[in-house]
């Protein structure tokens, strides 16, 4: 920085005040001007970039950069430019772990967007508690979770199946086969599942977990054709996804009568497999690429604009962009000295934003997000035709199918019922 | 009997999928004794060769096939002429340097095709199932069923019937004497290695309609592989049939009966006993070696 006489002036003026109010003070406010030194605001991004997962982690990672740039180009949070530090945690829990530690001690991050998967994010939660940092998290996950130290975007279970299991026994039928792959994700989704069709009187013929990344579904499609269900309910993902619909088509079976509805088939999986083996079939979410809202034409243009223009963005990317700007507004409201993580997260809670789904709001009873549930038809262009969508925002409730507990602002509450 | 018969038509499928993997695998460590572990890569990619070609040239499935075999029998070729060959006499070296290759063959496509989920288009006639014995099944099963017997026995004809194979099988007895009377033993491993990984090409050219393309794909592949390899037998094709066969049966009835998590544990669980049982594995032929 270049001492001028105006930063000259500044300078003597913060000093002077600091000799007045004594020690202690001195250190609390050196400590938090340290996370915004320099007119700077650094942030982390742990997005993995390399393994398994880093095909989705790295749309992530786009869409959280493109939102960063988006915030300078307009001039950064009151003056202050917000700065990326990039970390590649190669889809590996530990080495997520372990970039936490780097980006909140050492880089000073003042806050994180991070984690695809609910173990890395497992992972990183020690790192963000112990430091009382905030991690950003966008990703739809099977909730059961309310952390201190963690912003939720992406959808919980009753935000995703609300709607859409009435919709798909009143279409469809009551029969529903349950099939995911084999860890907490499908199963906590199964869970919300099966208490909604209990109450509405549907009925489960076959519930079923095949490994992570599993190919071959010819004796699981064996079981589709004898139990005839009317709805097959997926939260099988990854390749398997993939798999799984090509195979089902391959073997004649038709979405007409007995459609797969999924909560993690998203545009990429749909282009792996090609429009034709995913048309007919559902998925409900918060975003699809094809909404129509003047914000979502701007967002998908702007994506393709950045990183290409056969990229898709989907019910993961949309959340990582538009927390980056929830995490502006609440920075926003903040003065200098306060821009420290628990201010963040304070000013955070209640704020809105015009997201591409629609108008989003972080809840302030257990940062969880406000959304905009929709129902898609994939067709055979790729992507998704949305049938039905929320009228109003929908509450996000993490311990949704867990009477007695609740997440709060300290943490979860047990209700002495 | 109809669920009897579909039982029967599940497993089936499973077994053609396994032994179009494994017959490679049978070749290159049958007569060779290289553990090969990138064969999982060479499955993989063969099935990014079918993406290339078809993305770039707008080839049909079926038509790739023989450049796919000499695309990554050509790659085979390259790997056995550079690398293994020096490793003959240190077969737990060749473990790890068949590992490397791997690794390097995965990071290559992450680099060159990108590491997204690719699609690969099955050929329009085979799309839609088929009626046979009154029984609809998925047509592309049925033509993957029909290229595994295929390819087996074109490598029947290829070990029992050719001169090519006679020196293979004899450079298998005994490598020092058979180099005695004339037979380019390096010649016959390279090729030897080269139509094995061509055969993994075409296996994954096969199964990508079917599953999914992706970088780490062969990961899955190299494990059911030698599963079969080793239950088997080494150096038996027959053996690696009838292992194929008894792995999908099994594997498709545990998956009815249970699902298959529980399935992929109770075959591994059975495989793993076995091998105690029967060390050479369940066809083991009995052959000098050097």
């Amino acid at each position: 920085m270049k001492i001028n006489r105006r930063n000259f002036l500044k300078g003597t003026a913060a000093a002077g005040v600091a000799a007045a109010t004594g020690f202690p003070h001195i250190w609390i406010k050196n400590a938090s001007l340290a996370y915004a030194a320099g007119g700077e605001i650094k942030v982390g991004v742990l997005y993995s970039l390399t393994g398994t997962t880093a095909i989705i982690e790295t749309s992530l990672n786009h869409a959280t950069i493109m939102a960063i740039e988006e915030i300078n180009a307009a001039g950064g949070i009151n003056g202050m430019k917000v700065v990326p530090v990039v970390e590649d945690p190669a889809s590996d829990p530990a080495t997520f772990a372990e970039k936490a530690r780097r980006l909140v001690v050492g880089e000073k991050c003042v806050s994180v967007f991070g984690s695809y998967t609910s173990a890395s994010r497992k992972a990183v939660l020690p790192v963000f508690e112990k430091y009382h940092n905030l991690y950003w998290y966008p990703t739809l996950y099977e909730g059961r979770e309310c952390s201190t130290n963690v912003i939720y975007t992406g959808a919980v279970p009753n935000q995703q199946q609300k709607d859409f299991i009435p919709w798909l026994i009143k279409n469809f039928g009551k029969k529903f086969y349950l099939i995911g792959s084999n860890y907490i994700y499908p199963k906590e989704e199964n869970n919300v599942c099966k208490i909604l069709l209990k109450r509405l009187g549907g009925e489960v013929v076959g519930e079923e977990y095949v490994p992570l990344g599993h190919s071959e579904f010819s004796a699981v499609i064996n079981k589709f054709k004898e139990t005839q269900p009317n709805v097959i309910f997926s939260t099988v993902v990854g390749d398997s996804v993939v798999a799984l619909h090509r195979q089902y088509k391959a073997a004649g079976l038709n979405p007409k009568k007995m459609p797969m509805a999924s909560l993690t088939t998203s545009e990429d999986e749909v282009a792996a497999m090609g429009g034709e083996f995913g048309a007919g079939h559902f998925t409900s979410a918060p975003y699809f690429m094809s909404y129509d809202s003047p914000e979502n034409h701007r967002f998908v243009e702007a994506f393709k604009k950045r990183w290409g223009k056969d990229k898709t963005t989907n019910f993961v990317s949309e959340p990582a962009y538009f927390q980056v700007h929830l995490f502006r507004q609440a920075v926003a409201k903040l003065g200098k000295g306060d821009i420290t993580p628990p201010q963040i997260r304070k000013a955070a809670w209640g704020q809105e934003y015009k997201a591409p789904e629609g108008l989003v709001k972080i809840d302030p009873k257990n940062s969880h997000t406000y959304l905009w549930p929709k129902i898609g038809e994939w067709q055979a262009s790729g992507q998704a035709k949305i049938i039905e969508e929320s009228k109003e925002w929908v509450e996000p409730l993490p311990y949704w199918a867990y009477p007695g507990q609740v997440c709060t602002p300290t943490g979860m509450v047990e209700k002495k019922s | 009997m109809n669920a009897i018969a579909s039982q029967i038509s599940v497993g089936l499928s499973i077994a053609s999928i396994l032994l179009l993997i494994a017959l490679g695998l049978a070749i290159i460590y049958g007569t060779m004794g290289v553990i090969n572990l990138a064969h999982g890569d060479f499955v993989m990619l063969g099935a990014y060769s079918v993406w290339f070609l078809q993305k770039q040239f707008g080839m049909n499935l079926i038509t790739t096939l023989p450049f796919v075999f000499l695309i990554v029998g050509g790659v085979g070729w390259l790997a056995e002429r550079l690398l293994i060959r020096h490793l003959y006499q240190r077969p737990l070296d060749t473990i790890l340097a068949t590992w490397g290759i791997g690794v390097i063959l995965q990071q290559a496509i992450r680099l060159f095709a990108g590491a997204e989920l690719r699609y690969v288009k099955m050929p329009q006639f085979l799309i839609n199932p088929v009626h046979i014995f009154g029984y609809e099944d998925s047509a592309y099963r049925i033509f993957i069923f029909a290229l595994a017997i295929a390819l087996l026995v074109a490598t029947y004809l290829l070990i029992y019937r050719t001169e090519f194979g006679l020196r293979m099988r004899a450079i298998t007895q005994n490598r020092d004497v058979s180099r005695c009377f004339g037979i380019n033993a390096g010649r016959i491993y390279a090729l030897t290695f080269a139509y094995g990984a061509g055969l993994a090409g075409i296996a994954g050219a096969l199964v990508s309609p079917l599953k999914s393309v992706a970088p780490d794909m062969g990961t899955s592949y190299v494990v059911d592989a030698f599963l079969v390899v080793v239950l088997g037998g080494v150096q038996s094709l027959l053996g690696t049939v009838a292992s194929s066969y008894v792995i999908g049966q099994a594997d498709g009835v545990l998956a009815s009966l249970s699902d298959d998590t529980i399935a992929k544990a109770v075959v591994f669980l059975g495989v793993v006993v076995l091998i105690r049982l029967f060390p050479q594995g369940l066809f083991a032929m009995r052959v000098r070696r050097s």
